[in-house]
């Protein structure tokens, strides 16, 4: 991952999430405990589904163009979250060889199928995820996250992971092209050198703690941050969360494309 | 090895949910019982190094491929075994939630994966044991070689467990860990190398800033075998009764409440889940295919459960409970209605950013 890449793209979803929008006006409640259903939905159906799955497209689809996130940045973050599940699932078209379906004479494996199935349904998850968060904000997440009940110190952690990622990625990177600067032909960028860089890099974060400690004490700093305000949950959380909790329902129970394709055939 | 969501069952990812929100609400009591304002902002800080110190990388000599630190056992040591899962579970988040990388849904398995082994079984286990009370540059080394390559064995484990628990992919179990354990004796070993360089780095500059993590109190061994016996219970027994049955929770419980065990024939069996309130569908006049007589004078169509799967039990009975008996028409309605509903979908969504975009 090139590290002028990360910081772009990170800064990319924040910037989003402050952006106001009918979406991002919406309770962070609404919307994670949306997220959460219908990644348990997708994943909840058997390994060989795949055209039932297809209508569970339009969650994150609405999402991101209501809520204005550009889909290249989604995709891109699609196309990083791939190699595991690649590694994974491309053993299954070599161990699960007998057809299942005849498209025309073209006989598709059952294996095909489940590891197309692994590669939409991976698709389906991260965009809904990375979409909620486009939309949603980390902050305000985090400020929903104790009212649910998640540990009050824990919410406060992601805060602050939060906003020390980017002076720390931006430390490291800097670190980084400095190092590279100095090598030539390869020679130092072994991990004798990388150590000794991480362990400067750590000594000044320590550094850093006792100082963010140090000026917390001095604005009267007890043990807990505050937490920001939330508006109330109303009607239009309580739509947004019907209205897709049916469509789930709809599209879990029935194979919307499949009863498609044969009302197509049936009327011509 | 971040768990995707594509890659887990319902199930499977519930159930390590709830053992990894137990583990964290168990760390922020600890961490609460010997409170100490200071390690807020250092734990906030240490997370995002985590994040700075992946961001660099190394080549690893002899080979073309460079290597990074993951962190899970770095932060165990620096901050002890509470501070470091809380942290770890931090990281692990905003990875899932900015990064790609894992899932909602994977989360409690990442956690699992990669916060718990570290920082509470190899850590209090292995890595202060080997590294002994008065440590030196050489037992603290062999402790962090020892202890990364033990995470990630135990983590790597743990995620053929779950892939296979899950019922997603074909991989056999046996052939599955064969592939994963030695791979991850490798990154283990990098992993270990470059904690060790970090902490004995850390251990000639400011030998104190390792005394940290020595607050926090560990647990009495009799404690932690409670626990654990308690854990496996707990876990066995949800997996042994839910999984191995059926690796679909939804499609078990709706099941037990229709009272129906096995569907009526195999009918579109890979759309079988939920089956007895799909049967709904067949008031549709084409659906001649979905009587059971079909599958029977068809059987060049009708496919026998996948033998490479018999290894499990698990994956067998998930193969002979959803192998799809279909035919053409199927297919080409599958494919027709499919396609029309990509098309549709996207449509609607240049319309919505028109619209988005006219406002």
């Amino acid at each position: 991952m090139n590290s002028s890449t990360t910081l772009y793209n990170l800064g990319e979803l924040t910037r989003l999430g402050s952006t106001d929008g009918p979406l991002q006006r919406l309770h962070p409640a609404a919307k994670l405990f949306t997220t959460i259903l219908f990644i348990v939905v997708v994943m909840s159906f058997g390994r060989y589904t795949l055209s039932a799955l297809l209508p569970f497209l339009l969650y994150p689809v609405v999402l991101a163009t209501v809520g204005n996130i550009p889909p290249a940045s989604i995709l891109r973050k699609v196309a990083l979250a791939l190699p595991f599940a690649l590694c994974i699932g491309i053993f299954n078209p070599f161990l699960d060889t007998n057809p299942v379906l005849y498209i025309g004479t073209l006989p598709i494996s059952g294996g095909i199928l489940s590891f197309c199935s692994i590669l939409f349904r991976l698709f389906l998850t991260v965009s809904a995820t990375l979409a909620l968060i486009g939309i949603t904000g980390f902050y305000t997440l985090c400020a929903f996250l104790p009212r649910m009940g998640v540990p009050r110190i824990f919410a406060n952690q992601l805060l602050f992971l939060y906003r020390y990622l980017f002076v720390l990625l931006e430390e490291a990177s800097r670190m980084e092209r400095a190092r590279n600067l100095r090598t030539f032909s390869k020679k130092g960028l072994g991990l004798r050198v990388y150590a000794q860089l991480l362990g400067h890099l750590l000594l000044r974060t320590f550094d850093r703690a006792e100082r963010i400690h140090q000026a917390m004490l001095c604005r009267a700093y007890t043990g807990s941050l505050p937490l920001a305000p939330l508006p109330p949950f109303g009607i239009r959380d309580l739509l947004f969360c019907l209205a897709w909790g049916l469509f789930f329902l709809l599209a879990r129970v029935y194979d919307l494309p499949q009863l498609l394709g044969h009302i197509l055939s049936f009327w011509i | 090895m971040h768990m995707a969501d594509a890659l887990i069952s319902p199930v499977t990812g519930g159930i390590l949910w709830a053992v990894s929100a137990a583990l964290l609400t168990v760390s922020s009591q600890r961490m609460r019982a010997c409170f100490d304002s200071r390690l807020i902002p250092l734990m906030g800080v240490l997370g995002a190094f985590i994040f700075a110190a992946q961001m660099i990388n190394f080549t690893i000599p002899g080979t073309g491929s460079s290597g990074h630190l993951g962190g899970g056992l770095l932060l165990a040591i620096l901050l002890g075994p509470y501070a470091g899962f809380l942290t770890i579970t931090s990281v692990l988040t905003i990875q899932a939630l900015f990064f790609a990388d894992g899932g909602l849904l994977a989360l409690g398995c990442n956690i699992f994966n990669l916060g718990f082994f570290p920082c509470f079984v190899v850590y209090p286990f292995l890595y202060k044991p080997l590294a002994g009370l008065s440590p030196t540059r050489k037992s603290l080394s062999i402790a962090c070689v020892v202890g990364a390559i033990a995470s990630l064995q135990l983590g790597a484990f743990s995620v053929v467990l779950e892939t296979v628990a899950s019922g997603i992919t074909e991989l056999p179990f046996a052939s599955f860990a064969l592939l994963m354990q030695p791979i991850h004796l490798l990154i283990g070993l990098v992993e270990g190398l470059v904690t060790a360089a970090v902490v004995t780095f850390i251990y000639n500059a400011r030998p104190d800033l390792l005394q940290l993590s020595g607050k926090t109190k560990t647990w009495s061994i009799g404690k932690l075998a409670a626990t654990f016996a308690l854990l496996a219970l707990v876990v066995g027994g949800f997996f042994s009764s839910f999984v191995s049955s059926d690796p679909d929770g939804l499609e078990w419980s709706i099941q037990n409440l229709t009272g129906k065990e096995e569907l009526p024939a195999p009918d579109a069996a890979p759309y079988n889940t939920l089956a007895t309130l799909q049967e709904k569908t067949a008031i549709m006049p084409d659906y001649a295919f979905r009587e059971p007589a079909i599958s029977e004078e068809m059987p060049a169509h009708t496919t026998p459960p996948a033998p490479s799967t018999e290894t499990s039990d698990m994956s067998t009975a998930e193969s002979t409970g959803s192998l799809p008996t279909l035919d053409t028409a199927t297919g080409m309605a599958g494919l027709t209605g499919g396609v029309l509903t990509l098309i549709l979908t996207l449509l609607l969504g240049f319309f919505l950013r028109r619209r988005a975009r006219h406002e």
